[in-house]
Order: structure tokens, then C-alpha cells, then sequence
């Protein structure tokens, strides 16, 4: 396929998503990383999970798809993998579905290290019930469930993944859509488990809350606000800030 | 054709066998080439004999997962690609599978689930058998539904079960549960290995869509890697997977394929085993091993000169309540022996006009034939 508009399944749009939602970016950095790739649709399985970001690909992406139930999608990839070995296995969940619920099927998928690529839309909370705080929520921040500001640390969730065994790991965000749609690339390339974690946007709930109901300046406050695992020197370096890169 | 006769992949012959053995065989001779499982008494040796069948034959991919949860979601995730699929369990790995037992359901995944059943509730006895998991297999996760659930009696039987179990599975596209308990699943027994079997094998047409709302029967699969571009959701969905969750139309028409795939086809799921029934005054209704000790419980009360009858149910579910209500409703009175506290004695008391006496065990032991015979002959 030549144009990432091929891997779309636009006879279901508009999608499910609100106005500025960054799934949206996300599931064009997939379709982008699959056109680049020249990948074929049968080569290709998607696996999700509930919530906002189990969407992406079901229905959005045209290529089988199974959306299965809340956190459990990796371990449904598993059973896929196992038999059907050559298939590309692309699993996309959420912050809560993934490192929540599903929090044990992903430390033992990556220490298992088992060919699947998982896509993490980490839109630091639950966007589809409501806003409240999940494990990728930062402290201090404010949810539906954490309105005076939230009391738990969050999980470095790339930095987990990687040190339980995963292949490749990489944390972009999606105003960052190149580099995204590389580590997408090449985390499909790379065999063993490979996890890339997109932090996206909600504006819905988590901007509203805490930096802006506007796409544009969340998107802008990401961009400000992150850095490159690569050029951090100290600990000041990253107060406060995204780290991305490569893991 | 879909049915097959195949000559069985291991030795046939007359073999000592413990029963965990024997429904692995059944399930392995059956085409079952998936397993995913997570280890718990009395369910484990399920486990290692399905590793000795895939080394021995090459074939099979075997997966112990980090739970339950992940067992009974990759047999789901690999049944689509076209594999028949197993897990085994007890009791409380049951409990954790049951959303997912939903979500096979709800997407109509051929699947066989083993419950070798443990004393409970919670962690309960866990080398000791129980029947308390009668309900449970049957109503275990929420919304409507019609499940099969098979019930063997000896080890002879898990082997054929296992066989069965996956015919059912792949005729219906539904999840099939094999209800056993400790008792069985650890017995020795001799059982014969028949040199050939029948087996049936899911229509698989790329071209279908992968839903059905047909309610007379199931529709062919198409499989994950047909390269058809497959929507396959737990959501409420139309034919082709495409999610619908407001319309109450099109879940109506789900829920009504769902039941009416295995109600209109009750009479070729259901099996029963009956002995000494025609003139029968009273009836020893029962499943599983507890039926051992009933039909036992019949043979003396019968040397006693009592006209006492045998029904057993193989299938458990689903119930073919006309056909049961037709067999018991002439008798005078029906004991129901079972190790809970009172399951199918109260789904035959919602059945039949018939005075129905349980006779319970509660203490995780088998039911003997004294214990029975006692009872009946208390109320006669
Ligand atoms: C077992 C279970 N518990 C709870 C839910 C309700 N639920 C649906 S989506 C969701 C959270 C989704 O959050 P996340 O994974 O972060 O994705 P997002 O919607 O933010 O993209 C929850 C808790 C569910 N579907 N299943
Ligand atoms: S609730 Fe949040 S994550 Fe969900 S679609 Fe809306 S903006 Fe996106």
C-alpha cells in the first residue's frame, strides 16, 4: 500500500474520538509506520483493549482486528502470536488498560520478550469513564477521582517495560509525529517485545483539568515541555519534563 | 463435510489412566493443538500430559500463562487464528476466566474450558472434591446466554468428553465447559482407546462475515490472517464485527442467535444416560461421580426388590427440560445425591411436579451407595 489513507477504514468516520483527541495522531502514525514499512494487510493483526484508545485500530484500522476485553489484549496477542508466528502483531491499548488493569500481562509479555510491538496512548488518565487518575497520572495533578490533586507517584512506565526484558523501548509524544512514527517502525522491525509509549491528548478530561481544553496549546505544551533522553545532563535537566527517546 | 473419521493419533489399546490423563488425550486425539493454562489442584495434571502428547507428536503449542486471565485470552486469541484451544482449571481460576468466558461467547470462539471442581467457596479444599460449580459454569458471567457443559463419570468418559467437547465447540462456535471434579480427575481407571473417531472440524469461509444472528444454528468463521480485514469485538456488533451499543435492535437479535443456536438444537447436545426407568417408581437423578454411587445405590435397592431408576445427566447444560420433564414426570418421588447444597435438586424442583429429595454432601466426600440407599428407604 502506498498512501497511509489505505490502511484507513474511513467508511466509519468521523471516528468515535472528541475534537483534538490525540488518538487521532496516534492512528496515523500507525497507518504511516505500516505504509512505510510496506506492509500487507494480511500480514498484519491489531489487538486491543477498552477504553478511548482501544479504538485506534478497531475500528479505525483496516487489517483484522480483535478488541478484546479491558487490559487483556497483550495476553489475546500472545494466543495469536503462538500459532500464527509470522503475523506482525500490533497490540494498542491505554495508560489504565495497559499499565493498570492489564499491568501484569505487560511486564510478563515484555519478560517474555515474545514478538509483539504494544503502542501505549497514554493520555495520563481514563479518558472513556471519565477522567480519573491512572498509574500514568503525575502527582499533583487533578482528575475526576483526584479533584484537589492526585496523592500516588506515577509509573515510568517505558523505563518498567525495559527493565522487565522488552527488545525496544521508546517514549515519543504525539507532537512529536516523525519520531513516533519511526520508533513505531522500528519497533515493528525489531523482533522480540518492543513497547512504545505515544503520550497523547485528552483534552476532554486531563487538559481541561490541567493544561489546556485547546488541542493546539496541549499539543504545544508538550512539545515545550519534553526532553531528549539523549541530551539530558542532570537531574535539573528533566524536573517537571516528558523525557522521550529511545530506551 | 465438516465431520471427519480419523484414525487416533496415539496407540489405541486398553491403557491404565488417570482421569486429568485422559481428558488431555481426548482433547489431544480431538485435533486440540493450543494450550494455555496456569497450574492449581486438582487441574495440573492436565497440564503435563498435554506437554507429553505436543513433544512426543511435534505438534501443538503449549503456554503457561502468569494467570488465568491470560490462559483463557490467548486460547481465544488463537482459536481465531484457526487452533482448537484448551485450558483447565479449578474452581477459583474459573472465577478469574469468567469475563473472558464472556467475551468467547459474545464472539462465538470455539474453545474448551476443563473445571476439574475443588471445594469451595475460595480456596476452600483444594484436593477435595465438591459439585458446587454446577451453577457457577452455567450463569458465571453476566448478560444471556446458553453455554454447553459436559459432566463424565469415569475416566473412560473424560476421554471421550475431551473429544466431544471440541466437536460441540467447533459445531457451535461457542466455549464448551468439561465439568469434573478431584474425585475423577485423580482416579485410575482402565480406558479404552478406540483405533478410529469422529471429529468435526469449524466451517471456516473466508468470505462470511464473522457473526451470525441466524437462531437455528451457528455461521461459518473466517479466521484471523485470511487477510479480510476481520472486526472482532466483545462490543455488541453487527455481522460483520462493526460496534452498534445503542441500537437495542441488534443486541436483541445477538442475544436471541446466542440462545437460539443451542436451544433449537438441544436434542442433538443433550445426552443422558438412563438404566431401569421404564417402570420405575422412584428415580436416582444425578451427575458426575456422584451418579457413580446413585447407579450403585439403584443395583442394591433393585436386589431389595425397590423398582428404583437411573437418570444420569451427561450434558448438564444446557437442560432439555421437555425431554426431562417427559422421563421423570410418572414417578412417584426422585433423590438427587450431590456434593452441594442442593444444585440440580433445585433446577429438576423448578422442572417436574415430582417430589424431589436431595440427599447432600457437604463435607467435600464422595456420596456413597450406603448413604443412599439409606435415604431412600427413609422415605419409602
Ligand atoms: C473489567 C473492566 N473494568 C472496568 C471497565 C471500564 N473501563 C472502560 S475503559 C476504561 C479505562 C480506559 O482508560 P485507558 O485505558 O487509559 O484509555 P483511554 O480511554 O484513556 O484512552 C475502564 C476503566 C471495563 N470495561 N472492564
Ligand atoms: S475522552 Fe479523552 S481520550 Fe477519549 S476520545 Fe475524548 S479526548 Fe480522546
Amino acid at each position: 500500500m502506498k498512501n497511509y489513507m489505505d490502511w484507513i477504514r474511513t467508511d466509519f468516520f468521523p471516528t468515535a474520538f472528541c475534537p483534538g483527541c490525540g488518538h487521532g495522531i496516534i492512528l496515523k502514525a500507525i497507518a504511516k509506520a505500516l505504509t512505510e514499512l510496506e506492509l500487507r494487510r494480511e500480514e498484519v493483526v491489531f489487538v486491543s483493549g477498552i477504553g478511548c484508545s482501544g479504538w485506534i485500530p478497531s475500528p479505525y484500522i483496516k487489517a483484522d482486528s480483535i478488541h478484546t476485553t479491558h487490559g487483556r489484549a497483550l495476553a489475546f496477542a500472545t494466543g495469536v502470536k503462538l500459532t500464527k508466528p509470522d503475523l506482525t502483531v500490533i497490540v494498542v491499548g491505554g495508560d489504565g488498560d495497559l499499565a493498570s488493569i492489564g499491568g501484569n500481562h505487560l511486564i510478563h509479555a515484555a519478560r517474555r520478550n515474545i514478538d509483539i510491538t504494544c503502542i501505549m496512548a497514554d493520555n495520563n488518565n481514563y479518558g472513556m469513564t471519565g477522567g480519573q487518575y491512572s498509574p500514568t497520572t503525575p502527582r499533583g495533578a487533578k482528575t475526576s477521582t483526584s479533584k484537589k490533586g492526585h496523592v500516588e507517584s506515577a509509573f515510568d512506565v517505558a523505563a518498567l517495560v525495559k527493565a522487565a526484558g522488552a527488545s525496544y523501548v521508546a517514549r515519543y509524544t504525539v507532537a512529536h509525529f516523525p519520531q513516533l512514527v519511526n520508533a513505531i517502525k522500528k519497533a515493528i522491525l525489531t523482533p522480540g517485545f518492543s513497547f512504545v509509549q505515544a503520550i497523547s491528548t485528552c483534552p476532554t478530561h486531563y487538559g481541561r483539568r490541567n493544561l489546556s481544553q485547546d488541542p493546539y496549546e496541549y499539543l504545544d505544551y508538550l512539545r515545550k515541555n519534553s526532553v531528549n533522553l539523549k541530551n539530558v545532563q542532570s537531574q535539573d535537566d528533566v524536573l517537571n519534563k516528558i523525557t522521550i527517546g529511545e530506551f | 463435510m465438516p465431520w471427519k473419521r480419523i484414525k487416533l493419533p496415539i496407540s489405541p489399546g486398553r491403557f491404565l489412566v488417570q482421569g486429568d490423563e485422559a481428558v488431555a488425550d481426548g482433547a489431544f486425539c480431538a485435533g486440540m493443538r493450543f494450550y494455555a493454562g496456569y497450574p492449581i489442584t486438582p487441574a495440573s495434571e492436565v497440564i503435563t500430559r498435554v506437554q507429553q502428547r505436543f513433544e512426543e507428536s511435534g505438534e501443538g503449542v503449549y503456554f503457561q500463562g502468569e494467570d488465568e486471565i491470560a490462559s483463557i485470552a490467548a486460547c481465544i486469541g488463537a482459536s481465531w487464528t484457526g487452533v482448537k484451544a484448551m485450558t483447565a482449571t479449578s474452581g477459583p481460576g474459573f472465577d478469574l476466566m469468567v469475563e473472558n468466558l464472556g467475551y468467547a461467547i459474545f464472539t462465538e470462539t470455539p474453545l474448551v474450558i476443563v473445571d476439574v471442581q475443588r471445594a469451595g467457596p475460595s480456596t476452600g479444599q483444594a484436593a477435595r472434591p465438591s459439585q458446587g460449580d454446577y451453577h457457577q459454569v452455567r450463569y458465571a458471567t453476566h448478560g444471556d446466554y446458553e453455554i454447553i457443559v459436559l459432566s463424565p463419570w469415569s475416566c473412560q468418559e473424560l476421554f471421550e468428553f475431551g473429544i466431544r467437547a471440541f466437536n460441540l465447540a467447533e459445531r457451535y462456535r461457542v466455549p464448551v465447559i468439561i465439568l469434573t471434579d478431584e474425585a475423577i480427575g485423580h482416579l485410575r481407571e482402565p480406558v479404552v482407546y478406540p483405533e478410529e473417531i469422529n471429529i468435526f472440524d469449524r466451517e471456516h469461509d473466508p468470505d462470511a462475515p464473522p457473526f451470525s444472528f441466524d437462531e437455528k444454528d451457528a455461521g461459518p468463521m473466517p479466521l484471523i490472517g485470511d487477510g479480510k480485514s476481520l472486526l472482532i469485538t466483545g462490543s455488541t456488533h453487527t455481522e460483520w464485527g462493526k460496534r452498534v451499543t445503542q441500537d437495542p435492535e441488534v443486541h436483541r437479535k445477538i442475544v436471541k442467535h446466542l440462545i437460539g443456536k443451542i436451544r433449537n438444537n438441544v436434542s442433538d447436545i443433550f445426552e443422558s444416560h438412563e438404566e431401569f426407568i421404564e417402570d420405575a417408581e422412584i428415580v436416582i437423578a444425578s451427575y458426575g461421580i456422584s451418579s457413580r454411587s446413585g447407579f450403585e445405590a439403584v443395583k442394591r435397592l433393585r436386589e431389595k426388590g425397590i423398582k428404583a431408576g437411573f437418570f444420569r445427566f451427561k450434558v448438564i447444560w444446557p437442560m432439555w427440560e421437555k425431554y426431562v420433564k417427559e422421563r421423570l414426570s410418572g414417578v412417584k418421588k426422585i433423590f438427587v445425591p450431590e456434593m452441594n447444597a442442593g444444585h440440580l435438586s433445585r433446577e429438576l424442583e423448578r422442572l417436574v411436579d415430582v417430589e424431589i429429595i436431595p440427599i447432600l454432601e457437604l463435607g467435600t466426600c464422595v456420596i456413597t451407595p450406603e448413604v443412599i440407599v439409606k435415604e431412600v428407604e427413609a422415605h419409602l
